[in-house]
């Protein structure tokens, strides 16, 4: 498996780079002062392929935090905060698309047929 | 890296001659196997113990003509995941019989270790010098194992291990 | 049921241990992820989407009241209230922490649970038919069998750092409801010709990126021999099949690359060096083996109490489950009940803790403290007397339980896909939960007969698509969930890899195409009892193609 250090990042937009929290799995960004944080407007936003690569770098190597560094599209809104990029990152961020745990529960957000 | 046997970190005497100067003399030393074969009558002449480096991929049937011969054996992880070697080893000892230093080298971590004694390996060459003193409890982490041995055959049908006797030396052989 | 005895639970004691060891040697740093990993894996613990998801072994599909208990506690304690049963008969909780993993892995271990190589590249959960040691049509439990592998296979010095993951499957019944033709391995208990019961041995049979059916090495191996013979087909696999690249490290690869009979070949020369070794098994060993799995003591009762047929009349929807869930048990007035998992709208294959708990009571008091765990992702009651059948029925539907739906249309077999999945491509939760929706009338779907629907989330097939009489693959394609149909696969005896119906379809359209077909069928079937795969196999894929892709 390439490293995702050694693979030459190619960037079409706006990224963040999240991962997966090591003590329980919460998908977490890496934020501006190099932590981690759950919240996606907490996040460094990227739009260049040096500024990315060094980010993720640095989230590489900070794997005692956090897991499986990768570089996720974002979009931003309106407000300027960034937004999931694609479908796998609004999953990642909001939670399953459906319910689950018995008939209470209800959905983070609703992709509907 | 440092070498573990029955426990203990031993000095590896041995001298790894990887290219194709000559061979030092009154030392042991590990060949590759390439050079071996294509040299073994010869080689096998010297005065001090002679042992191969065999890569994984390669069958150990090649070296069954020579191994009352060999002090050490040398088989190779490339990747602790890359388990062809622990099939080897089994092989060499339980098939083939033989009895000299079966020396696993590579990547090759603490979780390993029973798994690496139980295959016949008896001489480790660690990759981190910090599971040098795990090696001990390593071994412990296991009091039952459910592969069967030839005198387990009635009702208990398990073997109890005890700390580092391989699977081979405890009458696993064939 | 296979009782423990210190030796097993000395072994799963021991693994917690360890496994409490790497974790924190991870936490401390101390462990890279990348040396972190295979070892997790080696206990069921992957990380997904969310959070780490820990997969629970069920050994050959069966588990006890207590063990279920069990599971309902950890769900409650340490994931959120529920867990998904998955189709190689374990169970999957969503959204345990790491660091909690060594507590919920030594609450497991109580109860005999354990983790152990439901990942990794070693052998994995042995699975067999969930009617086990019931079944009417069987020769004689499978699970021994299974029993004797999973100890031969868990912990094996030399096969824990295989290629890739192995699965091994067994069957002893004509009908096979294990699959064993799409697995690494796949055993057929049977009897030959002359009268003596033995393994046909099949290899090579898979799903995910390239779909094989297993190849018979060998029409029939002495029981005596099952041992040394797996050994020897791990040890070629072992030694040579390819580990440069993920996609052609499977079993599969190797037989088809060499061809099943130069592969056959090469594990009986193997095994001729150790066919008589120490992996012989003495038949004081099976005994041994087979003496710790306990049967009930069934009562001498009649087939067909008044109280039944009464029940029957008095009570339609008694009399659909009746006819859909309960089927015919090897003892005279007994019978086997499927719990169905797949209620309209509901995630496949998921239950709550408290339907574990509730699940776990009836089963006590039901099925003699034993449950199975089919890899349809429903569960079974195996040991159900007739006359219980009305009082049990009441409260599998109060449970949410008792939906007559086995085996039909809504009874769709889901991978979690895009919603958990890290793999995944597309989302296949929610087309189940829609297709339940379309198909809710059960008039229909009884009308419809057997109907297997099959749903992967990626390539990696472990909603089983290739071989679900519809199989639906997600797929992306420019950012969107596209699905892929095919038709006509079956995992039985009769195993066979489904043909692609057409071009991929959008989200929005799937559950819109699946009721053309099945209107496609009702239209084409020579008679109402023709099934629907029986359809596709008479007339092709292309009378439905046409159907569906004219009006799109």
């Amino acid at each position: 498996m390439t490293s995702p250090l050694q693979q030459k990042l190619k960037i079409t937009g706006p990224v963040v780079v999240t991962a997966n929290r090591l003590g329980d799995g919460a998908v977490v960004y890496r934020t501006r002062d190099g932590n981690w944080s759950t919240r996606l407007d907490e996040a460094a936003v990227a739009s260049t392929a040096p500024t990315a690569t060094e980010i993720l770098a640095a989230a590489v190597a900070d794997d005692i935090s956090a897991v499986g560094a990768y570089v996720a599209p974002v979009r931003i809104g309106a407000d300027g905060q960034p937004e999931p990029g694609n479908l796998r990152e609004s999953i990642r961020n909001a939670g399953p698309t459906v319910r689950y745990g018995g008939p209470t529960v209800a959905p983070a957000i609703t992709i509907g047929i | 890296m440092p070498l573990i046997k029955n426990g203990r970190v031993i000095a590896d005497r041995y001298v790894n001659v990887l290219d194709e100067r000559a061979l030092p003399e009154g030392v042991p030393v590990l060949v590759p196997a390439a050079r071996f074969l294509a040299d073994a009558a010869e080689i096998l002449q010297r005065d001090a113990p002679v042992g191969v480096i065999w890569p994984n991929n390669r069958k150990v049937a090649e070296l069954a003509p020579y191994l009352e011969r060999l002090a050490v054996v040398a088989l190779v992880f490339p990747s602790f995941k890359d388990g062809r070697a622990y099939s080897q080893a089994r092989l060499l000892r339980e098939r083939y019989g033989y009895h000299g230093e079966l020396r696993a080298t590579g990547q090759i971590l603490r979780d390993q270790f029973l798994f690496l004694v139980r295959a016949g390996f008896d001489v480790l060459d660690v990759a981190k010098a910090s599971d040098v003193d795990a090696f001990a409890s390593a071994l412990k982490r296991y009091t039952v194992f459910y592969q069967t041995a030839p005198e387990g055959r009635t009702a208990a049908a398990r073997l109890r291990l005890a700390a580092n006797t391989p699977l081979s030396r405890v009458g696993e052989i064939a | 049921m296979y009782l423990y005895d210190e030796f097993d639970r000395t072994l799963v004691a021991e693994r917690v241990t360890e496994f409490r060891d790497q974790v924190g040697r991870r936490i401390s740093g101390e462990l890279t992820e990348e040396e972190f990993k295979p070892l997790r894996l080696m206990n069921g613990v992957y990380l997904q989407l969310h959070a780490y998801m820990l997969r629970i072994a069920i050994p050959y599909g069966t588990l006890s009241s207590r063990q279920l208990r069990m599971l309902a506690h950890v769900g409650r304690r340490y994931d959120r209230n529920y867990g998904h049963f998955t189709t190689r008969q374990n169970i999957q909780f969503n959204w345990i922490k790491l660091e909690s993993l060594p507590d919920a892995m030594a609450d497991l271990a109580s109860a005999g649970l354990h983790g152990m190589q439901t990942s990794g590249n070693c052998v994995r959960n042995i699975t067999t038919d969930q009617w086990s040691g019931v079944a009417p049509d069987e020769i004689e439990d499978p699970r021994i069998w299974a029993e004797l592998l999973r100890q031969h296979t868990t912990m094996h010095p030399e096969f824990t750092f295989l290629p890739r993951k192995f699965k091994i499957a067994v069957t002893a019944a004509t009908h096979d409801r294990a699959a064993v033709k799409v697995h690494d391995i796949g055993l057929h208990l049977h009897r030959n010709g002359a009268g003596e019961t033995g393994f046909e041995v099949l290899v090579g049979g898979g799903l995910g990126r390239t779909p094989f059916i297993a190849k018979s090495i060998r029409p029939f191996l002495p029981k005596r021999d099952i041992l040394s013979y797996v050994e020897a087909v791990l040890r070629v696999y072992n030694q040579f099949a390819r580990r440069d690249n993920l996609y052609k490290s499977r079993i599969k690869i190797l037989v088809h690359d060499l061809g099943a009979e130069a592969f056959a070949r090469e594990v009986e020369a193997e095994w001729q060096h150790i066919k008589d070794g120490p992996l012989a098994l003495d038949p004081a060993v099976v005994a041994e083996i087979a003496a710790r799995f306990r049967y009930p003591d069934y009562a001498h009762l009649d087939d067909n109490p008044p109280e039944l047929s009464r029940f029957r009349q008095a009570d339609r929807r008694f009399d659909a489950w009746l006819g859909n869930a309960v089927a015919n048990h090897k003892v005279p007035g007994y019978a086997i009940v499927t719990l169905s998992l797949k209620p309209e709208g509901g995630p496949p294959g998921d239950a709550t803790s408290d339907q574990m708990d509730a699940i776990a009571d009836l089963a006590d008091r039901y099925s003699f403290g034993e449950i199975r765990v089919g890899h349809e992702q429903n569960l079974v009651f195996p040991h159900v007397a007739q006359r219980d059948l009305p009082e049990l029925w009441r409260a599998l539907d109060a449970v949410g339980v008792a939906t007559p739906n086995v085996g039909l249309v809504s009874d769709i077999i889901a991978c979690p896909g895009l919603d958990y999945c890290s793999l995944a491509n597309a989302r296949a939760i929610p087309v189940a939960q829609e297709l339940t929706r379309r198909f809710r009338d059960l008039d229909l779907a009884r009308d419809l007969g057997r109907l297997h629907i099959n749903i992967s989330g990626c390539i990696n097939a472990c909603g089983h698509h290739h071989v679900g009489h519809i199989g639906i693959l997600g797929v992306e394609k420019n950012g969107e969930e596209f699905y892929q149909i095919t038709l006509g696969g079956r995992a039985d005896e009769r195993a066979e890899l489904g043909a692609l119906l057409g071009p991929a379809v959008p989200y929005g359209k799937v559950a819109d195409v699946v009721e053309e077909v099945v209107a496609a069928y009702l239209e084409l079937r020579e008679r109402p009892n023709e099934t629907f795969v029986e359809t596709v196999k008479r007339l092709g894929v292309e009378p439905f193609k046409e159907r569906v892709y004219a009006t799109h």
